[in-house]
């Protein structure tokens, strides 16, 4: 069986793709965002607080402003997968929404486009839901706090495309629970949400530097205590090239599995 | 391009028919690993008509239609859908055409008005344009009265007329109905066919694949009958009875209809021109089935009747009678 390998041809149709799961998500959205937020709220507070009075200061400041910027990454990170697997596999092979819209004037890699935008968005929110709460204890350092937001956008983009990959490729939603043990959450450990990097030994934190949720944090940690990060374009360039190599894979995957 | 309602008047299905044909299909072949799906597939639907697909279970029915929306990419062969190149130009084909899936794919997260209005945006509607639709294809799918129920508490009859109204939402030129009464009971049925008979009459072209003849015989104007990828007949309903089938048909069945036929041995050939069995049942086929009937009707240990040829009759003398899963 041959697999089609033409660049994606994308078009403004992935747009009511997008806004069927907004609209979707709207009827919900109250316990949608109260269940997004409330566990990673909980961790960062008792972790923080509890765990953190017990340590001394971790990379220059208390522990709860070091944890603070990986749980904003981990979270996104979280939120992306989430809806790129479970959700998007329901409407993809449960549902079968994608075979409808596809009846229509819409081609696959808008639905995947629609689909990775969406998730990305839902991600989005649940980073910035995670920062209000940073800004409101008084846990950022500076105005460069606001560009963590940036990085936010770009964690979900990434985890999200990572995330349609693995969709493409389930059997059932049981396939998930192996990428969330085997990948995320090992990548959680290696990429400096909880301690830092340099805390690993040397061949591990190589493996760290391929990672792309090191990259985020390696971003986003200066920026939430007010300071530049050292390499800023470095990581832009690294994140950007996961959601695009990994977006371009999951079409590939998707196409085979669809449109054979 | 949809802001004229379709309650307007549109050309009649004949004057229509003399325009470029709305599916053209020349020669279509897909093969997975060293199967044939579909074998060098040819067949042209004049604008205006409802012409079927028939075939049994894996006879490369779905698979035709799914490379005639582009969806599937054919390894030899040609399609022009409503004037367009498929696949090349598939999305802007698409623009003119319905789908009615073999399986229900309505968004269960949504109401049935919010599933034609989201559906609707797929095509590039406007809601407001969508919006003023929806009244239309609510009557037309007998649904007014759901508007804004959810779908789960939907019968599969109101499903699949759900599905038919989604299907209208960009006013289609052309439809394609993939088993649309598939599961129904009589009475979905024949609401069903109601409709699609309304949509013809406002002009539109189908393209129908079923495994229900009395379904063929009352809808389509055209059909081929196609098995291994292959089409093995083509023609009018009554054509295609009258070429391939002797007119008449005596069943004779119940326990000792097999031991009856055996019994018949020289006789047969004077009283039937062709005889079948398929478990308990012995099917002749005759020009004249009255010396048939003189003699069975002597015989009180057997049932029997008599009927007119049908479709179903050339379907399966054409594609067997042996079970397809």
């Amino acid at each position: 069986m041959h697999y089609d390998f033409s660049l994606p041809a994308f078009s403004a149709r992935f747009i009511p793709v997008w806004r069927r799961n907004f609209l979707v998500w709207k009827k919900l959205a109250g316990s949608s965002i109260l269940g997004n937020i409330a566990d990673p709220m909980i961790a960062l507070v008792a972790f923080g607080y509890g765990l953190g009075s017990l340590l001394p200061q971790v990379g220059g400041v208390p522990y709860i402003q070091f944890l603070a910027a990986g749980t904003v990454c981990m979270s996104t990170m979280n939120a992306a997968t989430f809806e790129s697997l479970y959700s998007a596999f329901s409407r993809m092979h449960v549902q079968r929404t994608w075979d409808g819209i596809m009846n229509a004037p819409v081609a696959l890699e808008d639905v995947v486009l629609g689909e990775l935008t969406w998730a990305a968005s839902k991600a989005f929110l649940s980073g910035l839901a995670i920062m209000i709460v940073v800004w409101i204890l008084g846990l950022a350092g500076g105005p460069q706090s606001v560009l963590v937001l940036g990085v936010v956008v770009l964690i979900g983009l990434a985890f999200s495309a990572i995330g349609l990959v693995v969709n493409a490729l389930a059997r059932a939603y049981d396939t998930f629970t192996y990428y969330f043990t085997l990948v995320v959450t090992p990548m959680a450990f290696l990429s400096g949400v909880f301690f830092p990097v340099q805390q690993l030994p040397g061949w591990l934190q190589i493996v760290a530097q391929l990672l792309p949720l090191s990259h985020a944090i390696a971003m986003a940690r200066p920026l939430l205590l007010g300071q530049w990060p050292a390499q800023p374009l470095l990581h832009v360039a690294v994140l950007l090239l996961y959601a695009a190599v990994f977006a371009y894979i999951a079409i590939v995957l998707t196409r085979k599995r669809l449109l054979t | 391009m949809m802001n004229a309602p379709t309650e307007n008047l549109r050309p009649s299905g004949a004057a229509a028919a003399d325009a470029a044909p709305a599916l053209d299909v020349r020669d279509l072949a897909k093969s997975y690993g060293d199967t044939g799906v579909v074998n060098g597939l040819s067949f042209s639907i004049p604008r205006g008509t409802c012409f079927g697909l028939l075939g049994p279970n894996g006879a490369g029915k779905t698979t035709t239609l799914r490379m005639c929306l582009g969806l599937v990419e054919p390894d030899g062969g040609s399609i022009s859908l409503l004037g367009h190149a498929v696949p090349k130009e598939a999305r802007e084909a698409r623009i003119r055409v319905g789908v009615v899936p073999q399986q229900d794919n309505i968004d269960p997260d949504f109401t049935v008005e919010e599933n034609l209005l989201v559906y609707a945006r797929y095509f590039g509607m406007r809601t407001a344009e969508a919006a003023r639709r929806v009244p239309y294809l609510l009557e037309f799918a007998n649904l007014e009265s759901k508007r804004d129920a959810r779908i789960q508490t939907l019968s599969g009859g109101m499903k699949r007329r759900l599905t038919l109204a989604r299907a209208l939402v960009n006013d289609p030129d052309l439809v394609f109905l993939d088993e649309p009464t598939t599961g129904l009971d009589p009475q979905a049925r024949h609401l069903i066919w109601e409709r699609l008979r309304r949509l013809m009459g406002e002009g539109k072209t189908l393209l129908l694949t079923t495994h229900f003849m009395d379904e063929a015989e009352r809808l389509c104007d055209q059909l081929a009958i196609i098995d291994h990828g292959r089409k093995i007949a083509e023609g009018s309903p009554r054509e295609l009875v009258e070429t391939h089938i002797e007119p008449e048909v005596v069943e004779v069945y119940g326990d000792g209809a097999v031991r009856w036929m055996q019994g018949l041995g020289e006789r047969a050939q004077q009283l039937a021109s062709r005889i079948e069995t398929s478990g308990e049942t012995v099917f002749c086929y005759t020009r004249d089935p009255a010396p048939l009937l003189d003699d069975l009707a002597h015989r009180h240990d057997l049932r029997y009747m008599k009927r007119l040829a049908n479709l179903e009759d050339v379907f399966i003398k054409m594609t067997g009678r042996e079970l397809r899963d």
